[in-house]
């Protein structure tokens, strides 16, 4: 006790202080304070808070019933899962116009928030719910089944190794590195942007793990070939042996071509 | 010969007349900078430039002093040293680690242990033996400057009439020149000779390609000759690769299934056997891209509302072969109804009966005539009506 008496007039001692106070209540305040009850089903007052949410973050583009403007699409019948997607990956809000939302640096708004703007716009029309976890985390899955679908229905706009690839007019076909399996789930479902719908009868469910079991699986083995330039085939290939091979032949060509003296 | 004397007149001749030429000999000689002093020349080349010849040789450190050499020696030693090392490197890599063995190398991520190794031991062993013969070569091999002259390849007018005489006189021994019956027949059998080698040649190019190109698995069930018997109940179509069959209901809009024809693949569920031989060469001809558009989106064109009625309620179903050189076009963007090729980039409208609006293909993509059945699945109402995919000689 003698060695912190000693140090209470240390000039950081306030700051420690302050700090200790603070974990103390947060913490406090977070083992004591009652949770929201999370409720499956969207409630009348989960739809109105939706609403609200709507009103004053999305309805500039897509209108204020969200039925769509000229600069934002009808929502009416995409269902919550687009919404979870489309906010869960921090594509909407969007932060200027543009041909395609690009993937956000950040997600937005709460689970809550966007659970509850989704079951606004779920009660619109129907559409797509957000799906259970059971067939989004690709446990379970066999990811050869996973990959002969993915090369079959995904690897024209995404390429074979998930890495993305360009469409027409500036869009693009993101890459698929480091998404939710839920995410993934989403985007087959509902067809954002520019891409097709694979729904249920389309994709079965267990397919769909399939398909997330492989991407996971792909993530997770890496490239045991050393670099792989992006994993965009042969032209940034091409473009480092013509650049960096074909510099080294020169500069070995004129080495040799030096006098010895 | 010296610039001096040797060097005639040329250029400049708008500014000078004939006369200044005889006037002045040297007014063009070139501008000599070694002088000691600036010269301002008159813009004027000489006749010609002198062979400066080979700059004096110049003695390497190895030639001069002992204790370079070697030096130079070891140097070489120690490059050979390297690639032996590096061999060494390879052969121990391959007996000591598994192929799945994987290790993680900063920059590269999780790599196989074998690949990074054969790499580095098969570079070094090459490298240290290159670099190591350059560096001997520049160091201790002679580098005197040699010329070597060249000569004329011509044999010499007493040789050549030897040479016609010997053959001149070998063909009058052999009686060539005197039995011409010999003569055309030798020649006939010589001639003849490269016929079977010529008939292998076009032999191997394989049979002739018939009207196969032109057919599909949509005609009938293939009999194992390149042929199709037609079906007794027109196919369904079915996914890929699961090959279930697709009740049009479920083809939702914006939604893409990618078909094949019932029968090709194999499903387990549905008992459903599978080609047994050639399924990839069926595939490859008989894969179609299935779409459902909003009937309004199509076009109001002759093409669009023909592709409408060729279709189920705005459901679609297009050769997914290009055009252009047959790879499969399979980019679909849902919002702007364009087909896209991932090779050349070739753009085909859907909403107008896939006709080609951007890239080099030249036809729009085929369509394939469906229906439902009375279950409710899909089915091709009619094959294909033209043959899928590039152009080729038999086409018309």
């Amino acid at each position: 006790m003698n060695a912190l008496a000693a140090r209470r007039r240390h000039p950081a001692a306030i700051f420690l202080l302050l700090l200790l106070g603070l974990i103390l209540t947060g913490g406090a305040y977070a083992a004591l304070a009652p949770k929201p009850a999370i409720a499956a089903e969207a409630s009348a007052e989960q739809v109105k808070e939706g609403q609200e949410l709507f009103k004053t973050n999305c309805a500039t583009c897509h209108g204020a019933n969200a039925l769509g403007t000229n600069v934002g699409p009808n929502l009416a019948g995409v269902g919550a899962a687009a919404v979870d997607f489309q906010m869960g990956t921090g594509r909407m809000p969007m932060a200027e116009p543009g041909v395609q939302a690009p993937r956000g640096k950040e997600v937005q708004f709460s689970e809550e928030q966007i659970a509850a703007i989704g079951a606004f716009v779920a009660s619109l029309a129907p559409g797509p719910a957000v799906p259970a976890e059971e067939y989004t985390t690709g446990a379970g899955g066999d990811p050869g089944k996973g990959g002969e679908i993915f090369r079959t229905n995904c690897s024209m706009c995404h390429n074979s190794a998930g890495a993305g690839g360009a469409l027409t007019r500036g869009k693009y076909a993101p890459k698929l590195t480091g998404v939710e399996g839920k995410h993934i789930y989403e985007a087959l479902l509902t067809g954002p942007q520019s891409m097709p719908v694979f729904n249920d009868d389309n994709i079965s469910p267990e397919s769909k793990n399939d398909l997330i079991a492989y991407l996971k699986a792909m993530e997770e083995e890496g490239n045991p070939g050393g670099m792989a330039l992006g994993s965009l085939g042969p032209v940034p290939e091409g473009l480092v042996a013509w650049v960096f091979g074909l510099g080294v032949l020169v500069g070995a060509a004129y080495w040799l071509g030096q006098k010895g003296a | 010969m010296s610039s001096d004397t040797d060097a005639t007149p040329r250029g400049g001749s708008t500014a000078y007349g004939a006369d200044d030429f005889a006037a002045e000999e040297s007014w063009s000689t070139a501008v000599r900078l070694d002088d000691g002093h600036h010269v301002v020349g008159d813009g004027a080349l000489p006749a010609h430039f002198e062979n400066p010849g080979l700059p004096p040789h110049v003695e390497r450190m190895a030639d001069k002093s002992e204790k370079a050499a070697k030096r130079a020696e070891r140097q070489v030693a120690g490059l050979f040293t390297l690639s032996i090392l590096g061999t060494i490197l390879f052969l121990v890599a391959y007996f000591a680690f598994d192929t799945a063995h994987r290790s993680w190398v900063p920059g590269l991520g999780n790599v196989s242990t074998t690949n990074l190794l054969f790499g580095i031991g098969l570079g070094l062993a090459l490298l240290g033996i290159g670099l190591g013969a350059v560096h001997w070569a520049k160091t201790l091999m002679p580098d005197a400057e040699v010329v070597e002259e060249r000569h004329p390849m011509r044999s010499s007018d007493a040789a050549r009439e030897e040479f016609v005489g010997i053959m001149r006189d070998g063909g009058e021994k052999a009686q060539l020149f005197r039995r011409p019956l010999i003569k055309a027949t030798l020649g006939g059998a010589l001639g003849l000779f490269s016929l079977p080698l010529l008939v292998q040649l076009v032999g191997s190019l394989g049979p002739l390609p018939k009207n196969h190109l032109s057919l599909t698995m949509w005609n009938g069930e293939p009999d194992g000759h390149g042929g199709y018997t037609p079906y007794d109940k027109r196919p369904r179509l079915v996914t890929d690769p699961e090959a279930m069959p697709i009740k049009a209901e479920h083809v939702t809009i914006g939604s893409v299934y990618h078909v094949l024809p019932e029968g090709l693949l194999a499903n387990e569920e549905l008992g459903v056997e599978g080609l047994e031989h050639g399924q990839l060469e069926e595939k490859g001809k008989a894969v179609v891209l299935l779409m459902r558009l909003d009937p309004k989106d199509f076009k109001p064109t002759e093409r669009g509302q023909k592709a409408l009625s060729w279709g189920y309620q705005g459901i679609v179903a297009y050769s997914k072969i290009c055009t252009h050189v047959g790879c499969p076009v399979g980019l679909y963007e849902r919002t702007t109804h364009h087909l896209l090729c991932p090779c050349h980039q070739s753009t085909f409208d859907v909403t107008d009966g896939c006709r080609v609006i951007f890239g080099p293909a030249k036809r729009p993509l085929p369509q394939l005539k469906i229906d439902v059945d009375d279950e409710g699945y899909l089915i091709a109402a009619e094959p294909f009506h033209e043959a899928v995919g590039p152009s080729f000689w038999e086409r018309g």
